[in-house]
């Protein structure tokens, strides 16, 4: 079965005037229809640009190497016309920022009818029921497709979003940051409603977000991104609670936990600032900040590994460390083996 | 969330309160009815922020009352006494109450003169300025909609589209347009066509500046994403938001316009066969009236110009403020 989504090696590097700066290095993912993938990480780690770069909507100075296969089709050879028909009807974004995503001198109702008439998939009269169907899926009276944006409030428009987003009935919906603007209470209600919306259509989600707590209550599988590679992959739970990338774990340790003291009066942040994408200096590029750093990190930059080499499918964990995997004993033993490690790692011949 | 849906009595519908005070929140009414009443209110409160600016309300006033006079002129003054042979009076009679503005060098009343120009100045400006206003949005759009998301094409069309701009815009207006009329064959179209196709550049560059403003927006990103191409991203978001501007900017173009067809009339490249506030001056300034004390000769059609000029600027400006709401707090 082809999976909804399935990403290999996707660069992209956006040419600046200081250089050729890499946003995303070597990203794999993939996502089967009714499965709902997060993607967590710093600002400037490069998720939102994945998000732009599988609908191809960067602009002319990002070059994206790699392949994004939507259904089997590769997005990035895609012609114009072949393109804009998958827009929206094969994958939809639900953008951060609704209060900026709705143009303020056009109904919500007519903007939510947008895409419909754009890729003409319902006849015109039809469209204001499918308008009222979609705006009580996202828990809205039909009554609020007159009104402009400025009279929503942020939640209200947030829903108008995501009900826009599923107007052409996509099979893949991503959700970048889509609730960050908004508070705790309504965060919960349109996560919820997310849930519901992915459980009931069957549909595909990649979720984008910074926050992990969001995440681990939404999605079945979390990948953590750091300086535009996939640090950590695998189960939400256990990524969260037991994270083996040194990055991932501190990401966690982040957020403190409600009734456990230690968290509270300790809280624990990262030192140091991210690193710079232009900046091309060999090994693992957290090493820098990584509390568990040895000599090795400076020279290898290690793919992602099987954390728990026995577990196979969709609960398989992977990390990209050195700690992880056959070059795990490293640690223990000194650096004896070091130059065996990298060298045995299957997927290295992968890497430009 | 769940509320009951769709009466627009619950909190959940918009613009209750509005809604509420007229059918006291019992009937619910049906969206187009709620539609119309919000949209007649809408209207109200437009007429009330427009009404608190008096210059604008005596501009509206004298443009009515003008443009009144110059639909009914063919009902007040026979065609017959504008003509040169067919001159009622004798020449150079002043004001009185036969002729309550006097009368020209052949015997024609001037009061005749101006209610009939008024007809010419108000169309050419109407439709020149409708001219340049085109002219200007579409190239204006076409520029700065390319320039902000067309790839190196669109760069290089937007460039040039501007640069054809700038040649218009360093081009002496008045030169440009005498020029043009006349080489064009004489008439008004002629004119209309040669005050339209100097005065948009200032149209296209406001234009385009409201258009990379409204293309940096978060939900134009939004429209490429869900697969919209050019032309819709241009008419569905761009227009809409680039409208208001160019609203103000077309009241304020229709006085400039005025004042150049008067111009090119007083310079004698206007349509000699037809009555203008501009032909009349240059009329009374080949006759002599400045030196020899013919004041009710050129005073009136001067006056008019700028009388209906003012009261455009006025009602740009007004509008512009009522508009732009920044514009209103500073008063």
């Amino acid at each position: 079965m082809t999976s909804l989504l399935d990403v290999r090696d996707l660069n992209v590097t956006y040419r600046t005037g200081g250089g050729d700066v890499p946003a995303v290095r070597g990203v794999d993912l993939a996502l089967d229809p009714g499965d709902t993938l997060g993607l967590a990480g710093e600002s400037g780690s490069g998720k939102s640009t994945v998000a732009l770069a599988l609908l191809r909507l960067l602009p002319g100075t990002a070059g994206v190497t790699g392949e994004v296969l939507l259904e089997g089709e590769n997005v990035l050879d895609m012609r114009w016309g072949r393109l804009r028909a998958v827009r929206w009807a094969g994958a939809s974004i639900v953008f951060q920022g609704a209060m900026h995503s709705l143009n303020p001198v056009r109904r919500v109702g007519d903007q939510i009818a947008e895409p419909m008439a754009v890729h003409g998939t319902v006849p015109a009269g039809e469209a204001p029921a499918r308008v009222t169907a979609l705006l009580e899926q996202v828990g809205l009276p039909h009554s609020r497709s007159r009104d402009y944006p400025h009279q929503l409030s942020g939640g209200q428009r947030q829903r108008v979003m995501i009900a826009m987003a599923l107007a052409c009935e996509p099979r893949l919906v991503i959700a970048d940051e889509a609730t960050t603007a908004l508070d705790v209470m309504i965060q919960a209600q349109i996560l919820a409603l997310l849930r519901r919306l992915v459980a009931e259509h069957g549909i595909g989600m990649l979720m984008i977000s910074h926050d992990l707590s969001v995440l681990s209550s939404t999605c079945d599988r979390v990948a953590i991104m750091y300086a535009g590679r996939i640090v950590e992959q695998g189960p939400a739970p256990e990524v969260v609670h037991e994270p083996a990338h040194p990055y991932a774990s501190a990401l966690s340790a982040a957020f403190p936990r409600i009734g456990d003291p230690a968290s509270r009066l300790a809280p624990r942040g990262l030192p140091g600032d991210p690193p710079d994408p232009a900046d091309p200096s060999p090994g693992c590029v957290f090493r820098p900040r990584c509390a568990v750093a040895e000599a090795v990190c400076a020279a290898v930059d290690p793919p992602l590994w099987p954390v728990d080499p026995d577990t196979e499918g969709a609960s398989t964990r992977q990390a990209a460390c050195v700690h992880v995997g056959p070059a795990r004993p490293l640690g223990a033993a000194g650096s004896g083996g070091v130059h065996a490690a990298p060298t045995a790692n299957p997927t290295e011949e992968k890497r430009p | 969330m769940s509320a009951p849906a769709g009466t627009p009595g619950t909190p959940e519908a918009g613009g209750t309160d509005r809604a509420g005070e007229a059918d006291g929140a019992t009937a619910p009414a049906s969206p187009g009815a709620l539609a119309r009443r919000r949209r007649r209110e809408a209207l109200r409160r437009f007429a009330r922020e427009y009404a608190r600016n008096r210059a604008g309300l005596f501009g509206l006033a004298a443009l009515l009352a003008i443009g009144a006079l110059a639909l009914t002129a063919p009902l007040l003054v026979d065609q017959a006494d504008l003509t040169i042979t067919g001159a009622p009076g004798t020449a150079y009679q002043p004001p009185s109450a036969e002729y309550p503005l006097g009368t020209d060098n052949f015997g024609r009343s001037v009061l005749d003169l101006v209610v009939w120009g008024s007809r010419v100045s108000l169309t050419v400006g109407f439709l020149a300025t409708a001219v340049s206003v085109l002219l200007g949005t579409l190239v204006g759009m076409t520029a700065g909609h390319f320039g902000a998301s067309g790839g190196t094409a669109g760069r290089i069309v937007s460039s040039a589209l501007m640069r054809v701009t700038d040649w218009f815009l360093v081009l002496p207006t008045l030169v440009l347009a005498v020029a043009l009329a006349a080489v064009l064959p004489r008439g008004t179209g002629t004119i209309i066509i040669a005050i339209g196709l100097t005065v948009w550049p200032a149209t296209a560059r406001l234009v385009r500046a409201q258009t990379l403003a409204v293309e940096a927006r978060p939900y134009v990103e939004r429209a490429r994403a869900l697969g919209g191409g050019h032309a819709h991203v241009m008419a569905w978001h761009v227009l809409p938001n680039v409208m208001p501007v160019v609203l103000a900017q077309t009241t304020l173009l229709v006085a400039t316009s005025i004042i150049a067809e008067s111009t090119l009339a007083f310079l004698g490249v206007g349509d000699p066969t037809t009555v203008s506030w501009g032909g009349v001056l240059e009329a009374a300034r080949n006759a002599g009236a400045i030196s020899s004390g013919i004041w009710w000769y050129m005073v009136p059609p001067g006056l008019a110009i700028a009388l209906v000029a003012l009261s455009f600027t006025l009602c740009g400006r007004a509008l512009e403020s009522v508009i732009n709401p920044r514009l209103r707090e500073q008063r």
